[in-house]
């Protein structure tokens, strides 16, 4: 993938032979070249649109370093762009003062916010911590069975009061009930939701405004298309996501959503799922999203010289 | 954000104004960009487009038309090979195999297509071939249940899909049944162990069922980006897909990638599903689609 970007901007460039200096006029073509590539995964067209912009301020004026190929210098600075809005470090979750710490998932249907809650219990487990994890998905057929597996097989236990309680009492009692047991993590799964969901979407503001979490996850699968910003938009509105965990990266989409959540939202991805695994949890680095996204093995490699 | 009207509204301004200028190529392009399209397909309509507009003007209603009428043959490309509905064959065995990547939505459009055969009168069988995932044999007998029909599973963990599908085969054959739709675990097309899994039951179903006519319907949800036309052309290796089916259209995602796919790879898309109800299923409607992609 990375060859047909590179190739296609070496392309962009060849006309502009000689030239020693990104003008505004000459960077055009390549930023053409540098848009395609970007909806090609996923990132929101108004993203992109806002990103170019960036990438234009940044590249007109700058001189060709001698030796090093102006498509390559380009690149450098289209890189540089997507990892500055990509946050620059790997930021950790969230701790309350006293114990228990809340984690609130949230997210569309399906896109693994119960297997990322049990991700985040091992995780957590695993750092000597005791944390408890609460099923308020009383809707999904199901849902509560399959927090209850996972729950086994990591060894860490599971609040559940049936699908005939309202979700935001769950949640309340889960809470209490981590206090009362000495737990220092609370994780909070819930259904999955659209964002247009009225009543869905007033349950969740119900259930975080109950439990006052020191976390709301945005789950979101890395497949996702353009729909990733009005999501994200719209659950940042309405409940107010303090990060976010990108799912399924063990696939092959280049995760443009992942520009999308982070600049909409200006919150941080701070975790990434890599398998269907409890284990398959990883705390996001956003050099590798920006390398990923624009379809690069090893963009730093590349740009050293530049 | 832009409500359906104004959306239409700046569609007429756009294409009613004579050949397209930059601003209207561009307006047009981030529409079709924005409901998941692609950068193909998207420029393959904005060229035909192009071309007609120069030979004559048209007024805005027509230049409209003329853009969903494209859309909509992009969409019914397909049929020229397959017929436009799909429906059981009343009276024999069909296996409806129904396969995707994670959390698209199988096992719900299984119970719904249950639920909407056995009304049609078809008598149905489901298969419980997802054995991987935490609760996946639970969730879908409670779909069993409430389309009230039964569930062929092997309750022992991690037990060989293949084998269950090859129980179920041989239930359905002795009972009489019409339709068996097969549930399968999510999986992700860039996975070759999983995908060998997805091949043997595919083997195993044509095997058996020699005088079935069988289905292989992939799930695609309407939040996919990109990523969904390599899908449909992954599992169309494994499992010799004949169509697809789309799922969460009850939201703001268009489910663009379904002319990328027709397009592309001449798969006819079979249903739509816009809910997480028992009812909430319907067969495609390009003509629908088309309205809702455009925001009429
Ligand atoms: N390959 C892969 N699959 C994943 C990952 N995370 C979750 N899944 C799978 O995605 C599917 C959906 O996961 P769930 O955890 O049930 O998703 P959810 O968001 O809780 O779904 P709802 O509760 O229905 O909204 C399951 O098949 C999971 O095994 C991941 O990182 N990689
Ligand atoms: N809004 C909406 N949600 C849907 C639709 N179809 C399925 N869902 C939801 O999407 C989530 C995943 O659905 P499943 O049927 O479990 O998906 P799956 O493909 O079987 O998932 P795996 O077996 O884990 O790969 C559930 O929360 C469903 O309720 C739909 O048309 N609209
Ligand atoms: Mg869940
Ligand atoms: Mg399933």
């Amino acid at each position: 993938m990375f060859e047909a970007l590179s190739e296609q901007l070496e392309a962009a460039w060849k006309k502009l032979r000689g030239q020693d200096k990104l003008t505004a006029s000459n960077i055009q073509e390549p930023l053409k070249v540098v848009r395609r590539a970007l909806i090609d995964a996923d990132v929101s067209v108004q993203v992109v649109r806002e990103f170019i912009q960036g990438v234009e301020t940044r590249a007109v004026g700058k001189e060709v370093i001698s030796g090093v190929r102006p498509d390559q210098q380009f690149i450098k600075v289209v890189y540089d762009e997507l990892v500055q809005v990509m946050g620059t470090e790997q930021v950790p979750l969230i701790t309350a003062p006293q114990s228990p710490s809340i984690i609130l998932m949230a997210g569309l249907q399906g896109t693994g916010k119960t297997t990322a809650a049990a991700k985040l219990a091992l995780y957590l487990k695993k750092q000597d911590k005791k944390p408890l994890l609460v099923a308020t998905d009383i809707y999904r057929p199901a849902a509560i069975d399959q927090l209850q597996t996972l729950g086994r097989q990591i060894g860490v236990p599971v609040f559940a009061l049936g699908t005939d309680v309202n979700p935001v009492t769950i949640a309340q009692q889960g809470v209490a009930h981590a206090q009362s047991e000495g737990c220092d993590w609370v994780i909070v799964d819930t259904a999955g939701r659209l964002q247009i969901d009225q009543a869905m979407m007033g349950e969740l503001a119900q259930i975080k405004t109950t439990i006052q979490p020191q976390e709301v996850l945005l789950v979101v699968d890395a497949m996702t298309g353009q729909e990733a910003a009005n999501l994200t938009r719209t659950f940042h509105e309405q409940i107010g996501i303090t990060g976010a965990i990108l799912t399924k990266l063990d696939g092959d989409a280049r995760g443009g959503a992942a520009l999308s959540v982070r600049q909409i939202s200006g919150q941080p991805i701070k975790f990434i799922g890599t398998g269907e695994k409890v284990e398959a949890l990883q705390p996001f680095y956003p050099e590798r999203m920006a390398s990923r996204i624009l379809g690069m093995g090893d963009v730093l490699t590349l740009v050293e010289k530049a | 954000a832009k409500t359906r009207r104004s959306v239409l509204n700046q569609l007429k301004a756009i294409v009613g104004q004579g050949p397209l200028d930059e601003r209207a190529v561009t307006e047009l392009e981030t529409l079709l960009l924005q409901a998941d399209v692609g950068v193909t397909v998207t420029d393959w309509v904005i060229q035909q487009i192009q071309a007609q507009i120069r030979q004559e003007a048209l007024p805005p209603e027509l230049a409209l038309k003329l853009l969903s009428g494209l859309l909509r043959q992009v969409l019914e490309r397909p049929y020229q090979h397959h017929a436009p509905n799909l429906t059981p064959v009343p009276g024999q065995l069909n296996i409806w195999l129904i396969t995707g990547v994670n959390g698209v939505g199988k096992t719900t459009t299984i119970g719904k297509l249950a639920h909407l055969a056995t009304k049609s009168g078809y008598k149905c069988l489901i298969a419980a071939a997802d054995t991987f995932r935490a609760a996946a044999v639970e969730q879908v007998k409670i779909w069993g249940e409430r389309a009230g029909v039964g569930v062929v599973s092997n309750p022992s963990a991690n037990a060989d899909p293949a084998a269950v599908v090859f129980d179920a085969i041989g239930a359905a054959q002795s009972r009489g049944v019409e339709l068996l739709l097969v549930d399968t675990a999510g999986r992700l097309q860039n996975k070759q162990n999983l995908m060998a899994e997805l091949q043997k039951v595919r083997r195993i179903i044509d095997k058996k069922a020699v005088n079935a006519t069988v289905e292989s319907l992939l799930v695609l949800d309407a939040t996919l980006g990109q990523n969904g036309l390599r899908q449909a052309q992954v599992f169309t290796e494994a499992a010799n897909l004949t169509g697809v089916i789309l799922t969460k259209l009850d939201g703001t995602a268009r489910g663009g990638i379904a002319l990328a796919i027709t397009q592309e790879l001449g798969l006819p898309i079979r249903f739509v599903g816009a809910g997480e109800g028992l009812m909430d299923l319907r067969p495609f409607s390009s003509y629908e689609f088309v309205e809702a992609l455009m925001g009429i």
